[in-house]
């Protein structure tokens, strides 16, 4: 038998597995997950001008168990976090998180305050972050096609 | 089974449910605990602050210049007319009016701004009735706003344009051609979204009546913009207290005497009208001159000192935007407030979401125009 790259799957076990990571990475289902001023952007690529379906990241699902990927836009205050938690709990595997604006990443120009969570990532695993404030639809679009990247390679893993 | 003469105890017989935060129809993170009988709503309890981002206690820490970012991130979609009222109140306190020339271009940007946000309101309007098609058109008009924005700021949405004494840089006439371009193309566009919305009977039906709005009850609640003006209360700030050069422009204020959702819808649709016939005005009227005013030199900015207080109201496209600083004499402000449109237009909202069907409920919620950071601030 041929070999092939990673050492305990047989070959078919591990093409397989390549092509539901290629499956996978081309139907992403986002999280309608709107928080602030981000999630106004994220409508953005969702309409005509930057269409992301042409990625191959579809429809935005308004329930978290029928969406596997989460883009956080927006401040997450610490009234909201433990929510947070609770809609990324309910999203079925294998889930993504997008941190999405500087406030997502750490705090934004809002660090200094007394009820701003610094970081999505102190809440939920985060994959890609996309900086700016707001990052243009077009930021965001490059971290979707990143994030398919990243899916993409997981089965080489 | 119910024993005759005994009092049947109907609250046990509701059901509590929790809408939000996260839900697609309450435009951002607004919670609803609703008791209903049936179908029926019997009391609605908006939950607000889980977008509260402390924004007027950051202003008290920075320097005055540095506090219009978080202006900019209250009404996100309409940043400009944000910035604007933070400004008017500002500059009172700091005694540095901008020149002529930086009024009219604050004007311009003011009107389109109020265009793009009544564009994303309309889209999200039609996505709360599950109307997906203007929510396309809508954004595809709203980029060609944020064009213009990125032009005159290098920012689409939170654009930092305006700043103390004036604007961050001048319009030249490419930036003038292309906005009066927008102002010839638009109104044709904009008919095109209007009937997407009209010619729909299901809309029609489900908005006309819906919602009823009195203008006492609105008043009482502190209700202002185009809520108030579709229950047949002519008041508009521009009008009421003209600030900036309101007074030198001709426009109508839309009123509606339905008080019900199709009218507030109405209203909104005919903002943007005048919006228009406000830019093509402002465009022809604009003069020559100064857009920054020398006493407010941007290598001077962190060292402007304040002294008193001041209160300024000005009209966003949610409403009355007002914004009081508290000056004591050092480069920064000792006290911000805002009183916010939105909140109060949410707070009518139990009022309003009493005895309709739960369908009802999104489309009245959808009419009072919520922005979160707005809201929470």
């Amino acid at each position: 038998m041929a070999k092939v790259k990673s050492g305990e799957g047989g070959a078919l076990t591990t093409t397989i597995d390549q092509a539901m990571e290629w499956a996978r990475s081309n139907s992403l289902w986002p999280l309608t997950f709107g928080l602030a001023c981000c999630a106004i952007e994220m409508m953005a690529i969702q309409a005509s001008n930057l269409d992301i379906s042409r990625f191959g990241s579809e429809i935005f699902r308004n329930s978290p168990r029928q969406s596997d990927l989460m883009i956080v836009s927006g401040t997450v205050t610490k009234k909201m976090a433990p929510r947070l938690r609770r809609i990324y709990d309910e999203m079925p595997y294998p889930k993504y998180v997008i941190a999405m604006g500087v406030c997502v990443i750490q705090g934004g120009p809002y660090h200094l305050g007394y009820s701003v969570v610094l970081g999505v990532d102190r809440v939920v695993p985060v994959d890609v972050y996309v900086p700016g404030c707001p990052p243009t639809p077009e930021a965001l679009t490059y971290g979707i096609m990143l994030l398919q990247k990243k899916i993409r390679n997981e089965a080489e893993r | 089974m119910v024993v005759e003469g005994e009092k049947i105890d109907q609250s046990r017989e509701w059901v509590e449910l929790n809408i939000g935060p996260q839900h697609p129809s309450t435009h951002g993170v607004l919670r609803l605990k609703v008791k209903l009988d049936g179908e029926t709503v019997k009391d609605v309890e908006p939950i607000i602050g889980y977008l509260h981002r402390n924004a007027e206690k950051l202003c008290e820490m920075d320097y005055y210049c540095d506090s219009l970012i978080y202006f900019d991130r209250m009404d996100y979609v309409g940043a400009m007319n944000m910035e604007l009222g933070y400004l008017e109140a500002a500059e009172k306190v700091l005694g540095i009016p901008p020149p002529e020339r930086a009024q009219w271009i604050r004007v311009i940007m003011a009107e389109l701004n109020r265009i793009a946000a009544h564009l994303v309101w309309a889209g999200a309007f039609g996505l709360d009735l599950g109307m997906l098609t203007p929510f396309f058109y809508c954004f595809i008009e709203r980029e060609k706003v944020l064009k213009r924005f990125t032009a005159v700021s290098e920012s689409r949405q939170q654009t930092n344009y305006m700043s103390i004494g004036g604007v961050y840089q001048d319009i030249d006439d490419q930036i003038i051609y292309d906005i009066e371009q927008f102002t010839e193309e638009f109104p044709a566009k904009l008919e095109d979204i209007f009937n997407t919305f009209v010619k729909n009977d299901i809309f029609i039906s489900r908005n006309k009546g819906v919602g009823i709005l009195e203008p006492e009850v609105a008043i009482d609640y502190g209700v202002t913009g185009p809520m108030l003006r579709a229950s047949g209360v002519e008041y508009d700030v521009r009008k009421a207290e003209p600030y900036l050069v309101y007074d030198k422009l001709n426009f109508d204020i839309p009123v509606s005497y339905k008080k019900d959702n199709l009218a507030r819808f109405l209203v909104r649709f005919e903002e943007m009208r005048q919006s228009i016939r406000i830019i093509k005005q402002a465009i022809k009227k604009i003069p020559d001159g100064p857009y920054f005013n020398p006493k407010a030199k941007k290598s001077l900015m962190i060292r402007l000192r304040g002294e008193g207080e001041a209160y300024a109201r000005t009209e966003s496209s949610k409403g009355e935007f007002g914004v009081y600083i508290v000056a004591d004499g050092s480069v920064k402000p000792y006290r911000v407030h805002v009183r916010s449109p939105a909140m109060r237009n949410l707070a009518v909202l139990p009022h309003l979401a009493k005895d309709v069907m739960i369908a009802d409920l999104f489309s009245i919620s959808g009419t009072t125009d919520l922005v979160f950071g707005e809201v929470d601030r």
